[in-house]
């Protein structure tokens, strides 16, 4: 047996160790991003969330201003504080639009007065069928759509109050 | 009392709720009734990839949105979709990720390459030990 096979289960083990180290310091993206970020919003049209405010379709986001389209539920947790951040963000000029996933008028409705209503319309999309359409994989997620209709930034996972300055400047520059 | 409040506290807590109150979706736990269209859908449900329970196929994962997505493949299917566009068109939005059948893209050309390359190897490793004996 040549010297370098001798060293060869070294080498493999060094490579494992290696590996781990490298993949525990730096773990993987888990989130699973739309591949439509810069293409079309897909056609779709949904009806009231709730019965007091404007459905949602895809041409009330090609109107010539940019829109913040939030993807949020009633019953999903982290949706709760992230009203603040998008009534702060709506306090600064944004347009915010809701897609309210699996969810009810009742219960929207009583999760929009207990924690505040950013929202100027909101659809209600029962079988997330908008959702996949979309290319978004959970709530909350946001995304930004220009004024032609076209999604230029996806944000997954609740918005942070420090994240706004960035999330105007996407809007910005979606005009 | 304080320890009385907390224990009444305790048992006041509900788990929060992680889950939607509305029921699955039509063709989430059902199947279409072509023998066909099933067989197809239910083959293609086997080969996508859940997007909460990452590393479960659709057809395993009991998470909501798996429901939709088994809704969505099997409502397509039934209006007479076929199952290449089906998968297509969640490739087009989810990327290559949400698909378990391995591409032809040259990230996966190692996957393809390693059995004629292991079974090359072996054929060598086992002419050497041929040939070690035969020397003998």
């Amino acid at each position: 047996m040549s010297r370098a096979i001798r060293f060869a289960p070294l080498a493999v083990l060094v490579f494992i160790v290696v590996s781990l180290v490298w993949r525990l310091a730096t773990p993987v993206d888990t989130n699973v991003h739309s591949k439509l970020d810069g293409k079309p919003v897909p056609m779709f049209s949904l009806p009231p969330g709730i019965p007091t405010k404007a459905a949602l379709s895809a041409a009330d986001l090609a109107t010539g201003t940019p829109h913040v389209v939030n993807i949020f539920a009633s019953w999903c947790v982290p949706c709760i504080g992230e009203v603040t951040v998008l009534q702060a963000l709506k306090a600064r000029g944004a347009a915010i639009d809701g897609i309210a996933v699996r969810d009810r008028p009742a219960d929207i409705a009583a999760f929009l007065a207990r924690n505040g209503d950013p929202y100027e319309r909101i659809g209600s999309d029962t079988q997330s069928r908008v959702q996949i359409a979309l290319g978004s994989s959970g709530v909350p997620e946001t995304f930004v759509v220009d004024g032609k209709g076209v999604i230029r930034y996806q944000h997954i996972g609740p918005i942070d109050a420090l994240d706004i300055p960035m999330i105007l400047t996407k809007l910005d520059q979606s005009k | 009392m304080k320890r009385l409040t907390l224990l009444a506290c305790l048992f006041a807590t509900q788990p929060v709720a992680a889950n939607s109150n509305l029921p699955p979706a039509n063709w989430a736990y059902r199947q279409v009734s072509d023998p066909t269209q099933e067989a197809s859908a239910h083959a293609l449900i086997g080969e996508l990839r859940c997007l909460v329970c990452q590393g479960q196929s659709i057809a395993d994962s009991d998470a909501e949105l798996a429901g939709d997505m088994r809704d969505l493949v099997r409502r397509r299917i039934a209006a007479g979709e076929r199952s290449s566009d089906v998968r297509a068109w969640l490739v087009q939005r989810y990327g290559t990720w949400v698909s378990y059948r391995p591409t032809r893209e040259p990230a996966a050309w190692p996957l393809w390459l390693a059995p004629a390359a292991l079974l090359i190897a072996g054929g060598f490793l086992i002419r050497r030990r041929v040939r070690m004996t035969s020397g003998n």
